[in-house]
Parts: C-alpha cells; structure tokens; sequence
C-alpha cells in the first residue's frame, strides 16, 4: 500500500469514528488538501476545514506574502462558497488595504468576499464568531493587528468550537505577533521567497517558505518552499532555485562543500 | 412655557437679542399678569418691573425640546407635524378609541405634558388650520365635527398667521375677527391680499383641508400596543416585541410584502421615547430572524435602551416594505445556503453598522485607486462589471495589498531616469532590486473633467528576500523635471 492510499484509508476511519463518537462529521473530520503531496502528506491527507489555523507572518514586512498563503488556503478551503474576510481598521494604514484585483490575480472571486471591518479586536472576534456558525461559508479569514489579551487560549477555543460545528474553516492572519498559546490545528509561519523569474528576469509566481510550527496531535517543524498555481489553485512545491544560489563551475565535484571530501588541504 | 413660580419668586422672562435690542421673547405666567410681553425690550421691563428673574433665550434648545415633544407625541398619532414656533400638529384621525374615545386621548396627553413640566394649549377640529386657530388664539377643547366654522369666527384675524401690514389693512378696514372676513367673497378677498390668505382662511374655517406634512412618514404597517401598567424588564419588554413581529409578519403576509426597515418605538412612562431600528438586505417577514435582529442591536447600542420608570407603549413600525413572494424552496439548497449568507449580512449590520459589512464590486477604469470600490453588503447590488483576469501562466499584475494613498519612498537609485529602480528606502528599509518589469505606463483620464495627474510607470519589483513590491514615478521627465517615486502595493 503506498503512502497517499495509507492516508486516505485513515482518513476515512477516523470519519468513522467521529460518527460513533456522536459528534457531528458536518466539518471536523473533512480536510483540504492544499495540492502539494510532501505538505499534504505530512497533514494526514490536508487542512482540517472545521477548525482554526493560524498564519504568522515570520517578520511584520512578510505581512503580504502571509496574506497571500492565507488567500491560497482560503480558496483551497473555500471551493465555490463565499468567503468573509474580518479585518482591524488599523491595518488599512499599517499593511494596506484589500485589493481586489489583486485578489482576482491571486484567483479568487472578490464578488465572493465579504470584508467586514472591525474597530477593534473585540469587535472583530464578536463577528467571526457569528461568521463561524453559517455554515453556508467556504472560509472566514480574521485579521488583527498585534497582539491583544483577548487573543487567548479561551477565545481559540471557543472558535475552534463554532468553527467544528459548522464546518467551516477559520484562518487567523497575524502580523507583528508572536506565537501564543491557542487551541489552534495547525500554525504557520510564512515569509517571503525569491520567486522563479520569468523572461526577462521579471519577478515570478507568487512564492513563500512555509513552516508548519504545530499541529495538533502530530508532528511539525517542517519547512517547504512553496509556489501559488493560480490556475490549477493549488500549492506546488518548488524545486531548488537556480538563481538563488551561486551557480557552480563545470568540473568541480558535485558535493563541493561535503565535509569529508570537499575540502581543498593546503599542502 | 413653563415658570408658574412661587409666590415670593420674581417673575420669570425669557430675552434674547432681536432687532438691534435685547426683547423679551417669552415670559413665565406672573410676568404675563404683570403686563410684560413678547417683544418688549429688556430695559423697558425692568423699568415697569424692577425685580425680574432674566433667563437668557435659546432657540436650539427650544427647537430639540420641541423635537423631543414631538417623538414623545407619536405615541398618540404615528403623524405628528412641526408646527413653529413651539406648537405640534397631530393627526389623531382613528386614533381616538385606543385610548377610549378623543376627550381620554386629549386627558392623557395633557397629564404626559404636565408631567413633563410643559403647559400647553390644545384644541381638536377637523382641519390642522382651524385647531392652530383654536389652540394658539381661542380657548383649548374639542371642536365637534362640521362645528369649526361657527368655533373660528369670533377668533382674532391673527390667527390666520398672515404678515403684519396685511393685519393692520384688514383692521383699518375693520375686519377685526375671522368671522368679518368669512362672509365676504373670496375673490375680492384675494384680489386684493393674494390667494394665499383667502386658502388661509378656507382651511381655517374649515372649508377646505391641506395635507399635513409629518416629522416623518408614518409607516405604512404598524403594530402596537399600550399598557395600563408601565412594565420595567427588559424580558417582558422583548416578549412584546417578539409579539408586535409576528402581528406584523401577519400584515406584511396579507399584503404579499416582506419588509426592510423595521423601527421599534418605545414609549416610556415619564414621556420620553426611543426609537431602535434595524434594516435587512432583503425583505422578510420571518419573525424569528427580526427578532434575532434586534437582539444583536440591543447587544450592541452604544447607548442602552433604559427603562427608566417603565415602559408603557410599544409601537412596531416597517417603514419600507417591498414585494415579496411565497418561497419555493429549491431542491439543490443554493437558496438556502444564499438566505443564510443573507442572514449573516443583516446580523453583521446590525451588530457593527452597515458601513462596515462591504462587498467589492469592479470598476471600469484603469486608474489603480479607481478600479474597485466596496459598496455595503446590504445595499442591493448593481449589475457587476467582471474583474480582469492576467492571461494563463501569468503571474499576478494587480498587488494583493494596496496603499491609499501611495506611500513615498526615497533614496531611489536608478541606472538611467527613465529606467527601473535599482534600490530604494521605504520605512527605513533599504531594498535592493533584483528583479523587475516594467514599466506599465498610467497615464490620468484626460477625458474625464477634473483629472489633473501625471503619467505614471509602475513596475514590479522584488527584491533580495524575496518581497514583491509595486512601485511607481509620478511623471515622465519630459512631464516634470523631477519625478517622485512612490510605492503603491504589495505583491504576496
């Protein structure tokens, strides 16, 4: 049995299980998968939809590139239902405003978006919660700014538990944050990657370095370098860039730098 | 208006500057007995009346007390009219038996306005005119009806409110009462007053009516209910409202209409009223959603609904109702799912405002800044123009975050003018550019009025770690002789 059927089969008996557990299977046990197999693998077939997630940017000047792994995941997750995006009114003048069109570049519908814009954190958790309980929603996207006492272990909770019993996804965006405890599925850390250029050395298809920092009942730690395919709206992982490294000269050993053979001995 | 005073108190006159003089503009009941009036000056009342008790006049304050009045009053009509200064046109036709017939009603109100401190005349007669005859010129009470006439002509010719020079030509002719001019014909009448009189004094009469334009219009479904015995909870207050949704709901079925503003009045027992309404998307008549609704609202207002000593009416009003159908559920619950998102809308409205639950809808312009616009959610949506999509393979044109406006950044270094940055300084980072394209050259609406801008060249860059950025030159050198540079949006 190969890896993928494996995790397939698991899959579908923890499904079962969750239904003689008389839980509700509306969401929690359905997962995404976000395209590229080595990140899907190691998520036991992908993202849980009926939970929260957690996207730090890795510096706050990643801000745009974490947005764009959480629009990625979003439209994994999201398939063809709407999506409401809650945001802080402090990050129009911090990080930027939405774009839309940006958004339709990325492959998502901006007809399909609701923003909703929340004066403060309270406000913006007081309306994911009610976001989180329509199940008719693909995603809900929540982005505040910084860190808050409110943002705690409790609060993630209680998402989590809207978000299982809808089924619907929640993805918490943070920028200029550092991790705290929370309830949360998984957690990300994503940056900014040197894209592959195009002709012409033009920047490239969006790319970011990903780290799956925790996950709940499993491994993590494990870092991809990831590419947004906006036409299959997929993940892909990306192969060793050539640009990004000094290329070698023809004739050298291939393990250059290897420790037991690499190193020239002055003699 | 008010000012009854005690004995040993001075009396009580209200002045306020008028024609180059302070003049008094109303005085308290001692002082009308002691022969001060409106329009005399300061200086002369002091003079008749040494020890005065002088509050200095202020019109806005009478104007939000008379606002106050009025929302105090629907209670009693749902059309209530401003009638300046300080009076207040009600139209209580059919509303007599809620409160046990016209003489109750008046007794009612007449107790709320005393209690409110606020003397008031009144009268009741079958056009607004003649009671604002009868209530500012004759004596209070209810005029029975076809009997106006004959209660308006021995009033004064200064109750048909006409401009001074008139009122002293009709007295040197010695028409004196309202009754005098009745009797002559209207075309003379006119001829030589204008029009405008001679339909003054048909109104008054009672002859003919005008329509009354009220505070705001009633609406047209409306449920309430009054109690005897003011109640002070806020469960038992939501019971009755959860009542008054449902009667409604009942209404709006009949009509074949679903409705979009709902508004709440809450009558409160020393007077004062408050009014809570919450809008949805489209229109309903599902009580339990309306409810829901208010919940949210209740939740959420900045200024709490206060019982205070009780409540003792509440009225249910839809202000804007709109067709609406039997529902056929469809089976694959596309209709479902889109009436729960609908749902969402109004209860996020309800909760945060309807500024702030937006929909993006595209624009067909090619000025960045305008090519979007975010419209509320609960507005009805317009037909949409489709967003550009970048040809297959392409990597994204348009950045996913953007700055309103641009932000600047310096240092900009650049092989040639015209070429692409090679390094710029934006919020005190420094960015080497490693890759680029560009430009795409914008050049301002020269066709639309008003656009005053210069071409810009936006390129995308990204630089050493990897960030992507859209930046752009305001001008072309052969434009300006030294072009800012500006960054404009973040690519992910």
């Amino acid at each position: 049995m190969d890896r993928s059927t494996r995790i397939k089969t698991l899959a579908a008996l923890r499904t079962q299980l969750a239904g003689l557990d008389g839980r509700p299977v509306a969401g929690a046990g359905v997962r995404v998968a976000l395209g590229a197999p080595a990140i899907d693998a190691t998520l036991d077939g992908g993202l849980a939809r009926g939970a929260v997630h957690e996207i730090y940017a890795a510096r706050p000047a990643d801000a745009a590139a974490a947005a764009g792994f959480t629009v990625g995941l979003a439209i994994r997750a999201a398939g063809e239902k709407p999506i409401v995006w809650v945001r802080q009114d402090f990050l129009d003048h911090e990080a930027g405003r939405v774009h839309p069109p940006g958004l339709a570049d990325l492959g998502l519908d901006p007809g399909r978006v609701l923003l909703v814009r929340a004066k403060d954190i309270a406000a913006l958790l007081r309306a994911s919660g009610e976001a989180l309980r329509c199940a008719a929603l693909g995603a809900v996207l929540m982005e505040p700014w910084g860190v808050s006492p409110l943002l705690d272990l409790t609060t993630s909770r209680r998402l989590g538990l809207a978000a299982e019993e809808s089924g619907v996804p929640a993805l918490l965006l943070r920028v200029a944050a550092d991790p705290a405890p929370s309830a949360a599925a998984t957690r990300w850390r994503a940056a900014a990657a040197p894209s592959a250029p195009l002709e012409a050395g033009a920047p490239g298809h969006p790319a970011f370095d990903i780290t799956l920092e925790r996950r709940r009942g499993g491994a993590a730690g494990e870092t991809w370098a990831v590419e947004w395919n906006r036409e299959l709206g997929v993940f892909r992982e990306r192969p060793a860039l050539s640009g990004a490294v000094v290329s070698l000269p023809a004739g050298r050993p291939h393990r250059a730098g290897a420790p037991d053979g690499g190193l020239r001995r002055a003699g | 208006m008010a000012g009854c005073g005690a004995p040993d108190e001075p009396p009580l006159v209200i002045a306020g500057k008028d024609r180059g003089a302070l003049r008094l503009s109303a005085t308290g009941r001692k002082a009308a007995r002691l022969g001060l009036g409106p329009g005399l000056t300061l200086a002369d009342a002091w003079a008749r009346v040494p020890d005065l008790d002088v509050v200095e006049a202020d019109p806005g304050a009478d104007d939000r007390l008379l606002l106050r009045l009025a929302a105090a009053c629907e209670r009693y009509s749902p059309s209530v009219a401003l009638d300046p200064p300080h009076g207040l046109v009600l139209d209580v036709t059919g509303c007599g038996h809620l409160f046990g017939g016209e003489t109750a009603l008046c007794a009612r109100l007449g107790g709320d306005l005393k209690r409110a401190g606020v003397g008031a005349r009144w009268a009741v007669a079958g056009t607004p005119d003649a009671a604002r005859a009868l209530a500012r010129f004759g004596k209070s009470g209810i005029i029975a009806p076809g009997t106006d006439e004959s209660a308006v002509r021995p009033l004064s010719i200064a109750a048909l409110d006409a401009p001074p020079d008139t009122l002293l030509a009709l007295r040197r002719a010695g028409l004196k009462t309202i009754g005098d001019l009745a009797g002559r014909p209207s075309a003379i009448l006119s001829a030589r007053f204008g029009e405008a009189l001679a339909a003054k004094l048909r109104r008054t009469l009672g002859r003919e009516t005008a329509p009354l334009t009220p505070l705001r219009p009633p609406p047209p479904v409306r449920v309430e209910r009054h109690f005897p015995e003011p109640f002070l909870h806020m469960e038992q207050m939501e019971s009755v409202l959860a009542g008054l949704i449902e009667a409604a709901a009942c209404i709006l079925e009949e009509r074949g209409e679903g409705g979009r503003v709902f508004e709440a009045s809450f009558f409160r027992s020393d007077g004062e009223a408050r009014r809570v309404a919450v809008e949805t998307g489209r229109p309903t008549r599902d009580a339990g959603a309306v409810l829901r609704l208010y919940r949210e609202r209740f939740e959420t207002l900045a200024d709490p609904v206060d019982p205070g000593f009780g409540f003792d009416g509440i009225r249910l009003g839809v202000a804007a109702c709109a067709p609406l159908g039997a529902a056929q559920v469809s089976l694959d619950g596309r209709a479902v799912e889109a009436a729960a998102l609908d749902g969402l809308v109004d209860r996020l409205v309800a909760r945060l405002g309807r500024e702030r639950v937006l929909r993006f809808a595209a624009r067909d312009t090619h000025l960045p800044e305008a090519a979007f616009a975010m419209r509320p959610a609960a507005d009805a949506a317009p037909e949409a123009i489709a967003w550009t999509q970048p040809p297959p393979d392409d990597p994204p044109a348009r950045p996913v975050r953007i700055f309103d406006p641009p932000q600047r950044i310096e240092q900009v270094a650049a092989l040639v003018p015209d070429g692409p940055p090679r390094r710029f300084r934006w919020r005190r980072v420094t960015h080497d550019v490693v890759r680029v394209e560009g430009p795409e050259r914008i050049a301002p609406e020269w066709w639309r009025a008003g656009t005053d801008g210069v071409t810009r060249d936006y390129y995308r860059v990204e630089d050493s770690h990897g960030r992507r950025f859209w930046i752009f030159r305001a001008g072309i050198y052969r434009e300006t002789a030294d072009p800012g540079w500006f960054l404009h949006g973040l690519f992910a």
